[in-house]
């Protein structure tokens, strides 16, 4: 059995961050962009995790500031987007349309 | 007990203490204050700014007196560097911050959404701007980073009812999540190539490596300075990273985005300094080709665009996006000699005194559009600026002035900003980019004149007098008098520059790169 | 040590064996006569009134945004009570500080009404 070593956490990382970096790009509903961006802060935290098993804690108390931030992230867009969706009834991205140009 | 954190770690920090409780006391105070009563969250506010700016005061006082060269006072086990550079910053969030605050009351009155959250979301984004300037560790730069950033999401959206701050709120916040996800992974992969998150130990450990490896960057340190580099322009706002400012910068409440403009910007300066030139010196033979081409895009992506742009905001956003180019042509001078060179210190001055000019004039420039702001007249269109000279003689002066200065007339504050940056160009023998950057100047001149011709030339649309609150006049007073006074007597800002630069020191700031 | 781990794998073992065999004796052991009535989602013994796909109250959303901001910040809490004794009562006075100021925000929450249903 191949054991599973620092690079396939940083692999799957990357997967990670790819994968929200293209739902962010390509996704119309809001929430989803939302998730794509935890996504991306998830594989943050992965490397960083992964990392620390190579060079000590630095890393895990590093991602227990992202994750704080995730959510702070994630509760602050919600509450904008229920403001928004308040005025406008919508949560998709191509009709946040007022401002363009 | 044993002893974690020592005097020194508090004296450190007290204008960020200082500021966090100031702003939980406002959100306390808020709740019990009615209607008629929120300006005296507006002085609170006001309050614990100036006290902030003494605690700054002190510091220095103390650090003055101690002995030693540039090298500041580490503090909370080297996460917190101290130092003149760290210091000049934080005067500076603090003036921006105090002029916004005396331009947002009577705004915000007018628009029935003065709530003491404004006040206290303001603070603890300076609170943030701090940790970003001071972080010497990049777990505190990136919570610095969040905190200034989120409280400014919340801020852009403060006018819950007004669907174009709903729209902007949702976009910041969409591509600045993005972004601080990108930054975010590129600290990760340098943590894990250095094994360490101390920004002079990553450096220490990037020199090595280049070192090793005959001055060839490894492939996943050009990875992560890539999606670092990503992060960090996107929270200057330059081309092709750009496209959130305009949108936020009009949808925002305009006090907001006077705020924006300044001290936001001047913080993601700040950070983008610590690290680029701090931190990731080793590497700027890497970074230096994409710093050239992003700050000639930015200068012609954002000339060009202002140039037809017909709402005031929208335009001085492109202004502002104008501005980060230039001020990226000092990076490009500062990272392309070694940092015996004359040019790295030209260059670097011309970035810090870019801002302190800036901040005073774009300040300036967009408080009296928000006092265009009335009952019935939004006041952000071109149209709305029309005749002012003829409802408001003064203002319409005081517009000139930072119009002029913004566009760069030799005597005024504008000027200097650019004088050095130029000079550092020359100095690195960049004559091309040099060359460009003052013909997207005349580009400059051109937009700021259609403004000028506007208020000046044409009828107004509407007779009555601008009413000026007196926190308006007040800050309207400063801006305009700093303006000129810079432009008149530059001589002592850019003793203050040097010294912030150390340059009057045995050691200067380049002293952290050894 | 990957033996450590031993326990855990047998126990996600027995899981993977225990699901399909169960699921399996109930299908051979039930009577099975589908009807239209029981076919259909069970909301409290009321026939649906609406497809499942409908939207939520934006209150949930609220709800659901302070749960979030709240239980955050356990993984603070975490941490340090492993290596509470080691702080001693510096620890202590720095996490009352940090739970002082979660609770300025939890007073301005209460005060301004986000707790209620209304």
């Amino acid at each position: 059995m191949v054991p599973i070593t620092t690079l396939h956490y940083l692999v799957v990382a990357a997967a990670l961050f790819v994968l929200g970096v293209i739902g962010v790009l390509t996704r119309r509903n809001v929430v989803v962009v939302l998730m794509s961006i935890e996504l991306i802060l998830n594989a943050v935290n992965l490397n960083l995790v992964a990392f620390s098993r190579v060079w000590g804690l630095h890393g895990q108390i590093f991602s227990i500031f992202v994750i704080t931030d995730a959510a702070a992230e994630a509760a602050v867009g919600l509450g904008i987007l229920i403001a928004f969706f308040r005025n406008k009834e919508t949560v998709n991205v191509d009709e946040v349309d007022l401002l363009k140009w | 007990m044993a002893q974690y954190f020592t005097g020194t770690d508090y004296l450190l920090s007290l204008p960020v203490v200082l500021l966090t409780l100031f702003a939980l006391g406002i959100l306390l105070i808020d709740l019990m204050l009615p209607k008629q009563l929120k300006w005296v969250n507006a002085v609170t506010a006001f309050a614990g700014v100036l006290f902030a700016t003494a605690g700054v005061w002190r510091i220095q006082a103390v650090y003055a007196k101690g002995a030693g060269g540039y090298l500041g006072r580490f503090a909370f086990m080297q996460s917190m560097l101290v130092d003149r550079f760290a210091i000049y910053f934080f005067y500076l969030f603090l003036a921006g911050t105090a002029l916004a605050i005396l331009i947002s009351v009577r705004y915000l009155e007018i628009e029935n959404e003065h709530h003491g959250e404004f006040y206290a979301l303001m603070l603890l984004s300076v609170v943030g701007m701090m940790c970003m300037a001071a972080g010497y560790d990049i777990v505190l730069i990136f919570i610095g980073l969040e905190l200034m950033a989120i409280s400014t999401y919340v801020l852009v959206g403060f006018l819950r009812r007004d669907r174009r701050s709903n729209e902007a709120a949702l976009k910041y916040l969409l591509l600045g999540a993005f972004s601080s996800g990108i930054f975010a992974y590129g600290l990760s992969l340098f943590y894990g190539l250095t094994g360490s998150t101390n920004l002079r130990a990553i450096g220490n450990a990037l020199q090595h490596q280049m070192m090793v490896r005959n001055g060839h960057a490894d492939p996943v340190a050009v990875l992560a300075l890539i999606t670092t580099a990503t992060g960090l322009l996107f929270k200057i706002a330059a081309v092709p990273f750009h496209q959130w400012a305009p949108d936020a910068y009009e949808g925002a409440p305009t006090s907001i985005t006077g705020f924006m403009s300044v001290a936001v910007k001047a913080a993601a300066w700040a950070m983008l300094l610590r690290i680029l030139v701090f931190g990731l010196y080793p590497l700027r033979s890497v970074y230096l080709p994409l710093i050239i081409f992003v700050s000639i895009a930015t200068m012609t992506g954002a000339n060009l665009a202002a140039l037809t742009q017909n709402n005031l905001k929208r335009l001085l956003a492109y202004s502002s996006i104008a501005h980060v180019g230039y001020m990226l042509l000092g990076l490009v001078a500062l990272a392309s000699v070694d940092y015996t060179q004359p040019a790295f210190y030209d260059g670097f001055k011309g970035i810090l005194l870019y801002l302190m000019v800036y901040t005073f004039m774009n300040l300036g420039a967009f408080a009296v559009i928000t006092s265009l702001r009335n009952r019935e007249v939004i006041g952000d269109e071109i149209d709305d600026i029309a005749g002012l000279y003829f409802r408001a003689p003064t203002e319409a002066i005081m517009m000139l002035i930072f119009l002029l200065s913004l566009a760069g007339i030799p005597p005024l504050a504008g000027f200097y900003g650019k004088y050095f940056i130029f000079l550092s160009l020359i100095e690195s023998k960049h004559y091309v980019l040099a060359s460009l950057a003052v013909l997207y100047a005349v580009f400059g001149l051109y937009y700021y004149m259609r403004i000028a011709n506007s208020m000046l030339m044409r009828e107004p649309l509407e007779k009555e007098l601008l009413p000026l609150s007196w926190g308006m006049r007040a800050a309207l007073g400063v801006t305009a008098v700093a303006t000129v006074f810079i432009g008149i007597f530059p001589n002592w800002f850019i003793e203050a520059v040097n010294w912030s630069l150390g340059l009057t020191q045995a050691t200067p700031i380049a002293g952290l790169m050894k | 040590m990957p033996q450590n781990y031993v326990p855990i794998f047998i126990f996600i073992a027995i899981i993977g064996v225990l699901i399909p065999v169960t699921l399996l004796a109930a299908k051979l052991v039930r009577p099975d006569n589908p009807h239209k009535e029981k076919l259909m989602p069970y909301e409290c013994g009321i026939d649906p009134v609406d497809s499942a796909r409908g939207r939520y109250t934006v209150r949930f959303y609220i709800v659901a945004i302070l749960f979030v901001v709240f239980d955050v910040e356990t993984i603070f809490l975490f941490p340090w009570a492993v290596k509470f004794k080691a702080f001693g009562l510096f620890g202590l006075f720095e996490m009352l500080i940090f739970l002082g100021i979660l609770i300025v925000g939890y007073i301005w929450i209460w005060k301004k009404g986000a707790l209620e249903w209304v």
